[in-house]
């Protein structure tokens, strides 16, 4: 069989902020002979416009995006939040635009977030990782709901060795950034976040891991203003560690 | 601001005030907590609950299709059965039958039932205009009755009340003996009920479903107060919002285990009313019975085919008792009748995306309450949907210099422009050594990071992005 070939839309969070998120999963996917590759033309997939109510914009950005992967099998991004966005808000969005539509439908069955790609696609759980510390996972809301995947994260974290895993208490509820929430409710995302961040504290882990880079830059930044011990990582920096 | 006293920008204030006062933080913390914890187990002991949810979403999906014929059975049915039929378009419109029917039955006093639909109107106020005096019966109407506040939830009012200060109320108002004990404060409200219930020659109630087939108005309780409301006074005024219909009586089944499944718990609440009619010989219950079929906005969400979906619910509360939001920033905050992410649909189509500008950005998006909602309605969605709408009717702000649209449009010029991005972001990288410290920037002034900065720290861009690093890899 041909190696998948498998582009990655890594996000502009992770492009700026996080680029050792996109590293690990290029490490990831290469280690499981997948071929790799990355059009420098993408950004953004909209989302913040889409879900700040401003459409024609996420249009506008959204729109290039449709043509940026056609030669791929597959597409794959570290975030639960942009895959729904292309997934399930993609087709709401061009739904008056029959060519753009039908695109939008044929790059949703290609597009995959991580945890989800390693476990329905390539069908891998065990990654050889090694992380010998006590972590607890955060579902991050666009993954867990919009997508469903709430089992992928935890079976490829579950095989990392060394790896103690705990449920934190309420590990389904909101960290509070929420896009653009995070800044037009910043009173109410902020103690949102506190609660996580104590729900993670109490399990006694050392580390809060998800699998979305807003959720981590907002709980980390809380964490760091509140010189707390807990640290925070993306789901694919533990599961490239050895 | 509106004639019904919607602030919503209040929400901000309000909000924050709930959050920071502990002992309200603390009562819709441990009340939602509870009252979420009690659905999940008793959904969790019905096989295929799920399945009753599609059921149940699919019927109502397809009475709000045919609303216009199930409206008019049910109508049918009504007078058929000797009651009397009333259409009122307004809020203003169900005020002024109230009152009519009320005058024209030569009552001094009323007695109601829960209704959120008297709370959406103002029908107290508007009774109180005319001298008619209105008693709450429900336990928790009768305390913020007494408090003089809205409801603070749409299934529980006096969720936010302490016993505590129920416990002062009744001191205050009906000159009570002072006590805590829960027993005795519901017994100090039963006797001062009891006695109006003798002397009002009205009962009024809302209705949580009303059945088309046979004209029946179907209310559910714990309190025994609705029944009592509804048959002990010489008329029964019963106020119905447009979307209460289901088809048939065989349909009632589904939709009491989802409403008193999802919104208290219970396998069925206490009492369960099936009100047809007026008394029959030999019964007892009212001699008259006036049914006020309620728009008040309901058709204009109705004529939106995507807002729609929102006609479906049955007013459980689920979705404010799972929602993080609301959990934090309480009732109250949302600054008119209905509350929680339900409240933040209903608002601003009943009373227009102006009023309430800023209730469907109050959301996470976490999807929390579509995942408990019995009917399935996909809140989240709506609420982008009425985002977009408000930000096509947002008022032009001619004083700031740069506008939150004015920003997105910047960026998405810049998004669909990889070398504008790949060089704004070189340039940020340059010039933010003047704020960074070890990694992460601790103040931004600039909006809309400036929000973010006030508590929490902001990370530094990398040193080189990805596209760069990616020729390397």
């Amino acid at each position: 069989m041909a190696k998948p070939r498998v582009a990655l839309f890594i996000t502009c969070l992770a492009d700026q902020f996080f680029p050792q998120v996109g590293e690990c999963v290029v490490k990831i996917l290469r280690r499981l002979d997948v071929e790799v590759t990355f059009n420098p033309e993408q950004t953004c997939c909209g989302q913040p416009a889409f879900n700040t109510g401003y459409r024609d914009e996420a249009r506008t950005v959204a729109r290039r995006v449709l043509d940026q992967f056609d030669d791929a099998d597959y597409v794959v991004a570290p975030s639960g939040s942009c895959t729904a966005m292309v997934r399930v808000f993609y087709p709401e969005l061009f739904a008056e635009d029959p060519a753009l539509l039908r695109k939008s439908q044929e790059l949703q069955k290609r597009f995959f977030e991580f945890s989800e790609f390693l476990i329905k696609v390539l069908k891998v759980e065990d990654l050889g990782a090694r992380f010998s510390h006590r972590v607890t996972y955060h579902d991050s809301c666009h993954l867990l709901r919009e997508l469903g995947v709430d089992e992928a994260p935890r079976k490829l974290l579950r095989k990392v060795q060394g790896i103690d895993l705990v449920e934190m208490n309420d590990h389904k509820l909101c960290c509070g950034f929420g896009g653009t929430f995070s800044v037009k409710f910043p009173e109410v995302s902020v103690p949102m976040g506190q609660d996580k961040i104590r729900a993670a504290t109490e399990t006694g882990a050392e580390y809060l891991v998800a699998a979305d880079g807003s959720c981590l830059m907002h709980l980390a930044g809380l964490i760091h203003r509140e010189g707390l011990p807990l640290k925070t990582l993306h789901l694919a920096e533990v599961l490239a560690q050895r | 601001m509106s004639e019904t006293g919607v602030y919503s920008s209040e929400i901000h204030t309000s909000g924050a005030a709930t959050i920071a006062n502990p002992r309200l933080a603390e009562a819709y913390r441990s009340s939602t907590l509870r009252l979420f914890n009690h659905r999940l187990q008793a959904i969790g002991e019905v096989p295929g609950f799920e399945r009753l949810r599609e059921v149940g979403r699919e019927l109502k999906r397809h009475t709000i299709e045919n609303l216009d014929y199930y409206l008019s059975t049910f109508a049918d049915n009504v007078e058929r059965n000797g009651g009397r039929v009333h259409w009122a378009s307004t809020a203003a419109d169900v005020c002024r039958i109230v009152v009519e029917t009320v005058e024209a039955a030569a009552a001094q006093e009323v007695v109601k039932g829960k209704t959120m639909v008297g709370e959406e109107v103002e029908l107290n106020q508007a009774l109180e205009a005319v001298s008619i005096r209105a008693v709450e019966t429900d336990l928790g109407e009768f305390i913020i009755q007494l408090a003089g506040e809205r409801p603070a939830h749409i299934v529980a009012p006096a969720i936010h009340k302490t016993r505590k200060e129920v416990s002062d109320l009744f001191v205050e108002h009906i000159k009570s003996e002072r006590t805590l004990v829960p027993e005795e404060l519901t017994s100090i409200a039963r006797r001062a009920l009891r006695e109006m219930f003798q002397k009002a020659g009205v009962g009024l109630s809302g209705a949580n479903f009303a059945v088309a087939e046979t004209g029946t108005v179907v209310t559910v309780e714990n309190e025994g107060n609705i029944r009592m409301c509804t048959t002990v006074p010489r008329v029964h005024i019963a106020l119905v919002g447009i979307e209460k219909l289901i088809p048939r009586l065989s349909d009632l089944g589904i939709f009491l285990r989802l409403l008193s499944r999802s919104g208290t718990g219970q396998k069925l609440t206490t009492y369960t009313s099936l009100l047809t009619g007026t008394r029959r010989e030999g019964e007892d219950g009212p001699e008259e019975m006036h049914v006020i079929l309620v728009d008040n906005g309901r058709t204009k969400a109705l004529a939106d085919p995507k807002m729609r979906e929102m006609l479906y619910c049955i007013r459980c509360g689920a979705c404010l008792n799972t929602c993080p939001v609301y959990r934090k920033i309480g009732g109250h905050a949302y600054g008119w009748v209905y509350s929680g992410p339900i409240g933040a649909l209903v608002t601003p189509e009943f009373l227009g995306i102006g009023q309430a500008r800023e209730l469907p950005f109050a959301s996470s998006l976490c999807g929390a309450c579509r995942e408990v909602c019995p009917v399935n309605i996909n809140i989240p969605d709506l609420l982008l949907h009425l985002r977009a709408e408000a930000q096509e009717h947002a008022p032009q702000h001619s004083k700031s210099l740069v506008s939150e649209r004015g920003m997105f449009r910047l960026w998405a010029w810049a998004m669909t422009k990889p070398g504008v991005y790949a060089l704004g972001s070189r340039l940020a990288r340059w010039g933010q050594v003047l704020l960074a410290r070890q990694g992460w920037i601790r103040k931004i002034p600039a909006y809309p990071v400036s929000q973010w900065t006030k508590s929490r720290d902001f990370p530094v861009l990398a040193p080189q992005s990805f596209r760069e690093r990616w020729k390397k890899l």
